[in-house]
Order: structure tokens, then C-alpha cells, then sequence
């Protein structure tokens, strides 16, 4: 059966390491901080200007100058740094965040990222995420792998406006993790009771299947 | 007094020489730490044709939103301006022009024209509709845009703490784009929660040294919260 949003947290969490410093976007890479496995630590960058984001506060914690980049109100940690925008993209731009998660519309199997713009609809804007995906040391991507038409968000090349060039490195749908080298999408891995058939059957873009393709694992 | 004494004592003065056709650079992120009097007094003054370089609009009746009601701004320069529907009706029919511009690449705009610096090479954006237009430059291996840097007539800011030679100190996430807007404005003008003596704030504490702030206006905060999430304790 393909993956719930949280299970898609679930097997992205595991790509967590300690001592990580970890930015995750809007969805279902917010809730990848639920998940974070027993034993390490990472610090949750946040691109307002956070280093150390908590979870929300309780009712008496509120505090109108304590936002997150999703502009929801939230915590920092004990050890938390606070700093202005252009010291919060100097981390970024200048590679120091070692993991960024972050949904899309399309992933080519270039690398080639598509997330912020859909020609015809609103325009709401790239907010930082041309920044993280150029910036970031390993990029990995979260969203379904087809549209609920049934059509592939693993392409050949993207057709929309793309938010950066070849720095998807992998990609976890609700079907399957695939990392991007080489100009293809490379299959590691099924999500439970998904056949190899219906992944490919649902990857428009060159998809390479090397041996026994196993399951996801949860603990 | 003479000397260093940047303290006005009403928005009049705090915006004077604002005028139609100007470049205004505000601080803030989404409703977090942006300087409500200042953006009240604009509204009040009827400046008309301006360019807004801020990360974000405001929303629908708060903050930069409330300028786009008597269609004041004539440009837009932000990263994000999904939380306001008068804008996207504006912007739609065309009656306000939006420069789309990654956040990372808006803050070091900021902090290279305030810091002298015309333009910059970055990785962000290449190879995106961001670089159509503008020069690339491959170095060691790797395709850079160059994106100019900005500077505003005015600069408006929020702090938590000033003195009466400028000196700001920001409080927690509130900071994020205003030190780097404080620094590109001819005229910085900082709307602050408090002001205290000289020698009150810690000289290597501070974050933005008075040098880069001409006017220094104590407003009152609503402090609007935009996304209010709350866990169970």
C-alpha cells in the first residue's frame, strides 16, 4: 500500500544522522522532526533566522516575535541561535546545513527541481527554497509519485519552472526511495506490498533496477 | 541637545522627505518584527508609486498589505506574497508590478548595498526563470548569477531596544530581515519597543550599530501572530 504523509516522515527520518543540522520545508518535512530516531541529536534550521528550532509552544509560551519560516509560532531549544536573514543564508548558501527536505511538484532524472511555480495559477513566490536546493550539502525530496490523475512526478526532464538544476540527490514518495545519478532515477527501495512494476509503470523518467529491490523498514 | 540625538517624537517627523516614486526597504518577515507606526504613517501620507523591497506583503488590512488599499505601491520586491488577496487581485489585473526574488538572494541584496557592494555572484536561481536576463559566470566548475544589490530612499525597521545614538537591538526571530534593511536605507528610520540610555546595551551586544539609523521613533506593537500554533502542556 503506498505510504501515509507520515509514514513518508517515517522512512525520511531514517536519512537523519547525528549532528546533523537539518532544514525541513513546508508538510510533510515539518513532520519529519516527529520522527527523529532515539539516540541522536540534529539541530532544525529554520530560514527566518533560527538555528535550534523546538516544537510549538504551550498556550504561556506564545510569543509573536518567535516564529519559524512557516510564520507559525514555535520554541527554541536550549542551545538555540537566533540571527538575521542574510547570516540564515550564508549557512545555507555557504553549505554548512547538511541536510534539506523539501516537497516538489516534479524531480527530473537530471537532478532538476520543480516546486514553486505553476504557469496560469497564483504566483505566491520561491520564498528561500532556490536558496536551499543551491546551497544545501544533500537535498532529499519528499511528494507523491504521481499525481491523482496517475500521471508521473518523476520525469524525463521538468516541465514546469524549476526552482534549481541537478541537486536532487534523492527522492521519497509514497511508493518508493530513489536516488538521482548518472541521468536516471536509481529504484533502493519499495514501500510495503508496492510491486516494482506499478513503480516503474508510475516513473516517466529513466528509472534503473539493479538485483531485489527490498522493502522499506519501520521500526 | 546637540549631538547624536536621533529620537523623534511622532511618525510626521520619523517619515519626513518620504515622497511619491521612492524605494522603501522594510524590515520583517511575514507579520513577525515589522514597524506598524512607520507602515500606519506611509498609509497616512498617501505616497503614491512606490517601490516596496520587502521579504513579504503583510496580509489583507496589517502591515505593507495596508498600502496596497489606496494602491500606494507601484512595485513590489519580495520572496513570498502568498497571505494577501488584494495583492494577487493587483497583481493580476496589473496594476502592481512584483519582482519575484529568492530570500536568501533578497537579504544579501540588502546587506551588499548597504555594505557597498554593486552585485554578487550567487548559485541560487541559476538555470531558473530568476537568472533570465542576467549575466552568468562559471567559476571552479559551478554557474553563479550575478544579481545587483539594493539600496532604498527610505529604510524602515522594527526593534526591541534603541538608544538615542541608534543603536538597535532586535528580540528574538523578530530580527531576521532588519539589520540588513538598516543598512541600505539613506534614510533608516527604526520604530522601537523601548528606548534606554547610552551604555544601557551591551556595545558588543549590539546588532546594529547607530551609524547605519538616522531617526529612532518609539511606537506601540500590536504583534499580530499570523500562524498561531499551540502544543499541549
Amino acid at each position: 500500500m503506498a505510504l501515509s504523509r507520515e509514514q513518508v516522515a517515517m522512512r525520511v527520518a531514517q536519512e537523519l544522522q547525528d549532528g546533523y543540522y537539518v532544514n525541513l520545508g513546508i508538510g510533510i518535512p515539518t513532520l519529519v522532526a516527529n520522527y527523529v530516531p532515539a539516540g541522536i541529536e540534529v539541530m532544525l534550521q529554520s530560514e527566518n533566522g533560527l538555528l535550534g528550532m523546538g516544537p510549538y509552544p504551550t498556550e504561556d509560551e506564545i510569543d509573536a516575535d518567535m516564529i519559524n519560516a512557516g510564520k507559525e509560532t514555535v520554541t527554541a531549544i536550549k542551545g538555540a541561535a537566533i540571527f538575521s536573514s542574510a547570516e540564515s543564508f550564508a549557512m545555507i548558501r555557504g553549505g554548512h546545513v547538511d541536510l534539506t527536505v523539501l516537497g516538489a511538484f516534479e524531480v527530473d532524472q537530471n537532478g532538476n527541481i520543480a516546486s514553486w511555480m505553476i504557469p496560469g495559477k497564483l504566483v505566491k513566490g520561491m520564498g528561500g527554497a532556490m536558496d536551499l536546493v543551491a546551497g544545501a550539502q544533500n537535498i532529499v525530496v519528499t511528494m507523491t509519485h504521481a499525481d491523482k490523475y496517475g500521471n508521473s512526478k518523476l520525469l524525463t526532464d521538468c516541465t514546469l519552472p524549476l526552482t534549481g538544476v541537478g541537486c536532487v540527490k534523492k527522492i521519497v514518495t509514497d511508493l518508493a526511495v530513489l536516488e538521482v545519478r548518472n541521468g536516471a532515477f536509481h529504484l533502493l527501495e519499495r514501500a510495503p506490498g508496492i510491486s516494482v512494476e506499478e513503480i516503474q509503470q508510475k516513473t516517466a523518467g529513466k528509472l534503473v533496477i539493479e538485483g531485489n529491490v527490498p522493502e522499506m523498514v519501520f521500526n | 541637545m546637540a549631538g547624536f540625538n536621533k529620537v523623534v517624537h511622532s511618525y510626521e517627523d520619523a517619515m519626513a522627505g518620504l515622497q511619491d516614486g521612492m524605494t522603501v526597504i522594510a524590515g520583517g518577515f511575514g507579520l513577525c518584527g515589522i514597524p506598524e507606526g512607520l507602515i500606519a504613517q506611509i498609509k497616512k501620507m498617501k505616497t503614491k508609486d512606490l517601490t516596496v523591497v520587502s521579504n513579504n506583503c503583510g496580509v489583507d488590512g496589517f502591515g505593507l498589505g495596508i498600502l496596497l488599499e489606496d494602491r500606494q505601491i507601484k512595485k513590489m520586491v519580495a520572496s513570498y506574497v502568498g497571505e494577501n488577496a488584494l495583492f494577487e487581485k493587483q497583481l493580476l489585473s496589473g496594476e502592481l508590478e512584483v519582482e519575484l526574488t529568492p530570500q536568501g538572494t533578497l537579504a544579501e541584496k540588502m546587506r551588499a548595498g548597504g555594505a557597498g557592494i554593486p552585485a554578487f555572484f550567487t548559485a541560487t536561481g541559476y538555470g531558473t526563470p530568476v537568472a533570465e536576463g542576467k549575466e552568468t559566470r562559471e567559476i571552479d566548475g559551478r554557474h553563479y548569477v550575478l544579481e545587483p544589490a539594493i539600496t532604498g530612499d527610505f529604510a524602515i525597521v522594527r526593534a526591541w531596544k534603541a538608544d538615542r545614538y541608534g543603536n538597535l537591538v532586535f528580540r528574538h526571530t523578530s530580527m531576521n530581515f532588519n539589520p540588513m534593511a538598516a543598512t541600505a536605507g539613506k534614510i533608516t528610520v527604526a520604530e522601537v519597543e523601548e528606548i534606554v540610555e547610552p551604555g544601557e546595551l551591551e556595545p558588543s551586544q549590539i546588532h546594529t550599530p547607530g551609524i547605519y539609523v538616522q531617526r529612532v521613533i518609539k511606537g506601540n506593537f500590536e504583534k499580530r501572530i499570523e500562524r498561531r500554533m499551540v502544543r499541549q502542556g
